[in-house]
């Protein structure tokens, strides 16, 4: 086995510097890849990552001949002076303390942050127009982003890619936390795709069984980054992620075990003939320092070896461009079997995580709790928490309170913008030092505003979401980490730039909120004129009847019950009937 | 009611004048031609002739060996306004138009006359030239095509692209078997050197955008059918029209402008489906394997030659020859915008209009017909907005939409004068401005018409104090019928 390995690995080399010689003739790369990680509660994590890369500088106008890049995309970034975009569209929610810490987390709903370009004058129209035109190609309401739920954050986001000079004021960051997230979203996300889905790992990517998850996220992401590296001209990258989580324990009925076919009911057959690289990576790192408790099936050409966020991780690798995969079988269905069941006692919680609640009662005031939870032994570390919070929900800066083992911890850096009714949300952004193996509490109290009734949503008594806080931290690692070039490692890990060794780069997303506000009750105007009317009516109907009947006397006619009645009684008094 | 003025200049040269000239030579003569497109629309067209003598340098021109070398020559003597021609007239036994030939129209705003026997002969030669130099009654007709009824329409009338102030242009190649054919073009170089020219030239037409794409795994609607004796795939002209709508969706959308697109495709059939050919009605191939869908685009189909020998590496790289695509498109470019050159008589000789693609007297052909369908379309635009503010009483127009709305009746009325004067250019700079400024107030937000309660619903909500107030009222009615019924009856019982 070891023997064979090692002789792939000898072909692989071999085969290297002819693709290399390719792509350097052509000038737009795609890498296709997925990424299966078990996740220490028993579901499964499935990470697909597409990306093109165009040695071409969309910017500077004329380029309009497109390959693999798409078309649609190309256009918007060059006719809107866009830098940076990312855009994530995510039905359900990370859980980080059962998950562990994700590849890419998006908070539920639609995301959006975009960098533009210095030239852009008016970025607030810009801006309008792009989520337009991209609430457009996605079939995704991003068309509600407007000034009342969008920010500029001063610290949070940083741009991903090569920037010279972070002017603030070209940022604009919003998130729809009610969108909902269905195959209409998929689809257009599918046809970025060059192969579509049909050939690589996309054919996987079918709606039933996608949506049939806890977890399903799906982002954009395009950056501008160094061609080389002298980093003296400038590429694109477009990097389509979509991450899904499948609760394999309960629709494998009890079994922990999975296969490619059971999750995503196909198999892989080929790469993508355009992508110059197309891998599987399979995450069988050793939860202990016991022997190995789950096996792979088929046994993987490769194994890669990587510090993934402070962690060694190990990986089995499939990779679909060898032709010696599919030499024994027709199809790639990745297996993984438990050796014996896991005791799934011992989570292993990560370093960071957090949480956060509304608490309070009645439908005046309430309050915003988030706890951030450091589990490091020894480190402390700092974290930048944004906050954006809907106008409707005043908050009252003067109840802040940040409170680290019983005591106050002030924040270093604190930037708050208070909203304006109707015109902006509530933007506040701290950098809060965290001590080690800590819970910090914060908590902010509010007052719930009474909105006019042409401003509430549908089904108003659902309540108001309000979006996912931010936590954007430098973890410090448990693992020392070399320097790896990005363009060789897997693409799971280069999103995020890697500052030094000692520390990794996360970003966090909390729960979304759900506040209600008091609701007038909507029917009420029809009711009162309902009841008004039919008063009006009924007074009228009267009033009519008496000024229009004529009245007569009536002959007393004979047979008439009262009559005998009364004859009855006269008969008994002895007086003549009438 | 249009008024359409054409200045034009008849140059004799010597011994071509004609003896029945009704009076010397210089002077003015106005013919008028009415075109009638509907009963209340007419378009009366002015021809503004002025005959002259050839001056000495033109005679000198006029004696090259050739038309062409003549038409060359007599461009530097011109100061050829747009919507102007100058038609010199040859002597009918000038060797300077081949044989059988009796009218040449130049690359530019001129054309050579034979000057036949007598005026009358040369009145009509003049007639149909400047018809085909200018617009003809059709034309004028298809622009104007909201307003004609569609049994009078000719189909190719409907093929023609819509007046627009952009078009963009798109070039897509579809690879469908991207495993066995690795298909490159060189899309820039060939854009550079045989569209952009054509481009440069409609320029003065509208904005224009070009871009391409290559699409994968891109397959079109229909299965081609198997011809065996020629053991090649066909596709037949009924089945075309389902071709496009599964590769539309992969097109693309133009999201970030509103200009329409025009779509040339250029499909290189699977490995499984080729050679494909695509037959016409009568059942032979059609020889530039490639048809035109009206104000959509085209699409050509590319076959890929087999490889000689079987085992040959797949995938196969293809290199596509850009010269006979381009002349493809470019060909369904001037379809499309409705420039053909089919229905001429044979005494006409047409210069080729070179590398631009387009002679000058075409792009005013354009310029003519698209400047009439502009106005049309601001009269459609402000009464069928008039027609919406007829119907909602209470409807509110803010003063900006106001201002477009004068700022385009304006400018239409301004066009329409230009075109009376014959100032074709800026006829159609107005018309222009005409468009934009009644799209942009017939298009406000403010003026959607869901805005607005439609007063049924407003009695609806009524309806509680309606109905209960209308029962009495009703109830006496029919008692009062009751009662006058009783007292028609009761005389008559009295009798």
């Amino acid at each position: 086995g070891g023997m064979l390995a090692a002789g792939l690995l000898l072909l692989l080399l071999a085969a290297g510097p002819g693709w290399a010689g390719a792509e350097q003739a052509r000038r737009d790369v795609l890498r296709e890849e997925l990424l299966l990680s078990p996740l220490p509660a028993g579901d499964l994590a499935a990470t697909f990552q597409f990306r093109t890369r165009w040695d071409a500088d969309l910017q500077q106008g004329e380029v309009s001949h497109y390959r693999l890049f798409p078309k649609a995309l190309g256009r918007l970034v060059a006719a809107l002076g866009v830098r940076e975009l990312h855009l994530a569209l995510t039905q359900g929610f990370w859980r980080t303390r059962v998950w562990g810490q994700p590849p890419l987390q998006a908070p539920a709903g639609a995301e959006l942050w975009v960098w533009f370009q210095p030239t852009v004058t008016d970025v607030d129209k810009a801006w309008k127009e792009l989520s337009n035109i991209l609430s457009g190609i996605f079939c995704a309401s991003l068309n509600f982003i407007d000034s009342t739920n969008t920010v500029t954050p001063t610290a949070s986001f940083k741009p991903l890619g090569i920037a010279n000079g972070t002017d603030h004021s070209l940022l604009r960051y919003a998130v729809l936390p009610r969108e909902v997230v269905c195959t209409e979203n998929l689809t257009p996300w599918k046809k970025l795709l060059p192969c579509g889905s049909k050939a690589g790992l996309a054919v996987l990517l079918k709606a039933e069984r996608l949506f049939h998850s806890s977890y399903h996220s799906q982002a954009v992401h395009i950056r501008p980054i160094c061609r080389d590296a002298s980093c003296l001209a400038v590429s694109w990258e477009l990097r389509q992620t979509l991450t899904v989580v499948f609760d394999s324990f309960s629709s494998g009925q009890g079994k922990k075990d999975w296969s490619l076919f059971r999750m995503f009911s196909r198999t892989l057959t080929d790469a993508c003939p355009l992508a110059s690289q197309s891998k599987v990576y399979v995450d069988i790192s050793p939860k202990s320092k016991e022997e190995e408790l789950l096996e792979v099936t088929p046994t993987p050409a490769s194994v890669h070896e990587a510090i993934v966020q402070g962690d060694k991780r190990t990986y089995a690798v499939y990779d679909l461009l060898s032709p010696s995969l599919f030499n024994t079988s027709r199809s790639l269905n990745v297996q993984l079997k438990w050796k014996r069941p896991q005791d799934s006692s011992e989570l292993p919680t990560p370093i960071l995580h957090a949480q956060r609640y509304v608490s309070g009662y009645g439908l005046q005031t309430g309050e915003i709790s988030t706890l951030i939870y450091n589990t490091h032994p020894y480190r402390a570390f700092p974290v930048i928490l944004l906050e954006t919070v809907p106008w409707y929900l005043r908050l009252y800066v003067h109840t802040l309170t940040i409170i680290t083992k019983g005591k106050e911890n002030k924040p270093s850096y604190i930037h708050y913008q208070p909203a304006q009714d109707r015109k902006r949300p509530h933007l506040l952004e701290m950098l809060i030092q965290l001590p080690a193996n800590s819970v910090t509490k914060i908590t902010i109290q509010f007052e719930r505003a009474l909105l006019k009734w042409t401003e509430y949503p549908p089904d108003p008594n659902h309540g108001f979401y309000v979006s996912s806080s931010v936590l954007s931290a430098l973890v410090p690692s448990i693992t020392a980490m070399k320097h790896v070039d990005m363009e060789q490692s897997p693409l799971f890990t280069s999103l995020f730039p890697s500052s030094d060794g000692s520390s990794y780069f996360v970003r966090l997303y909390t729960e979304p909120l759900l506040v209600n506000l008091p609701t007038p009750d909507f029917s009420m105007p029809y009711n009162v004129i309902c009841l008004t009317c039919t008063v009006v009516a009924v007074c009228y109907g009267s009033f009519y009847n008496l000024l229009t009947r004529t009245f007569h006397v009536e002959e007393p006619s004979r047979g008439r019950l009262a009559k005998r009645l009364a004859n009855i009684i006269r008969k008994f008094r002895g007086v003549p009937p009438l | 009611q249009f008024q359409l003025a054409v200045p034009i200049a008849v140059v004799f040269s010597p011994g071509s004048v004609p003896g029945d000239l009704p009076r010397p030579l210089p002077f003015r003569d106005v013919q008028e031609m009415e075109i009638s497109v509907h009963l209340r629309t007419s378009v009366t067209s002015h021809y503004e002739m002025v005959y002259r003598k050839a001056t000495v340098q033109e005679e000198a021109a006029l004696d090259a060996a050739t038309a062409r070398e003549a038409d060359t020559a007599l461009r530097l003597l011109q100061d050829a306004l747009l919507g102007s021609l100058t038609v010199y007239v040859v002597p009918e036994t000038s060797s300077l138009l081949p044989q059988g030939i009796n009218i040449y129209v130049g690359k530019h705003r001129s054309a050579l006359v034979r000057a036949g026997r007598g005026l009358a002969t040369l009145r009509s030669r003049l007639q149909q030239l400047t018809q085909v130099m200018s617009f003809t009654p059709s034309s004028i007709s298809t622009a104007l095509s909201d307003r004609v009824p569609n049994s009078q329409l000719s189909p190719d009338s409907r093929r023609h692209l819509k007046s627009s102030l952009g078009y963009e242009i798109t070039f897509s190649l579809l690879n469908p078997d991207p495993k066995s054919h690795a298909v490159d073009w060189d899309i820039e170089d060939a854009v550079n050197r045989y569209v952009q020219p054509v481009l440069d030239k409609l320029s003065l037409l509208a904005n224009f955008s070009v871009d391409s794409q290559i699409l994968y795994y891109a397959v079109l609607g229909v299965t081609p059918r198997f011809d065996k004796e020629s053991s090649s795939f066909l596709l037949s002209a009924h089945s075309l029209p389902h071709v496009i709508n599964p590769v539309e969706a992969r097109l693309g959308s133009s999201a970030a402008s509103l200009y329409p697109v025009l779509n040339f495709l250029l499909y290189v059939p699977e490995r499984s489906h080729s050679p494909l050919y695509i037959q016409d009605k009568d059942g032979a191939p059609v020889s530039t394997n490639a048809f035109h869908s009206p104000r959509w685009g085209g699409i050509m189909v590319y076959n890929v030659e087999a490889p000689a020998s079987p085992e040959a590496s797949l995938p196969l790289h293809v290199d596509v020859d850009m010269v006979r695509v381009m002349e493809v498109f470019l060909a369904q470019l001037r379809l499309l915008f409705g420039l053909s050159r089919e229905e001429l008589s044979s005494e006409f000789l047409l210069e080729s209009p070179g590398n631009e693609g387009l002679a000058d007297w075409e792009l005013d052909c354009l310029l003519w017909a698209h400047t009439v369908e502009n106005i049309a379309t601001v009269s459609t635009t402000l009464t069928s907005l008039a027609q919406l503010l007829d119907k909602i009483g209470n409807i509110v127009i803010k003063d900006d939409v106001a201002s477009e709305v004068y700022r385009a009746v304006a400018s239409a009325q301004s066009a329409m004068a230009k075109l009376a004067a014959g100032h074709l250019h800026s006829a159609f700079q107005a018309s222009k401005e005409a468009v934009t400024s009644s799209e942009r107030a017939f298009f406000d937000p403010s003026l959607l018409h869901l805005l607005y309660f439609p007063d049924d619903q407003k009695f609806a909500i009524y309806i509680p104090l309606f109905l209960p107030m209308a029962v009495p009222i009703l109830l006496s009615l029919a008692k009062i019928v009751r009662e006058a019924r009783q007292r028609k009856k009761e005389p008559t019982k009295m009798d």
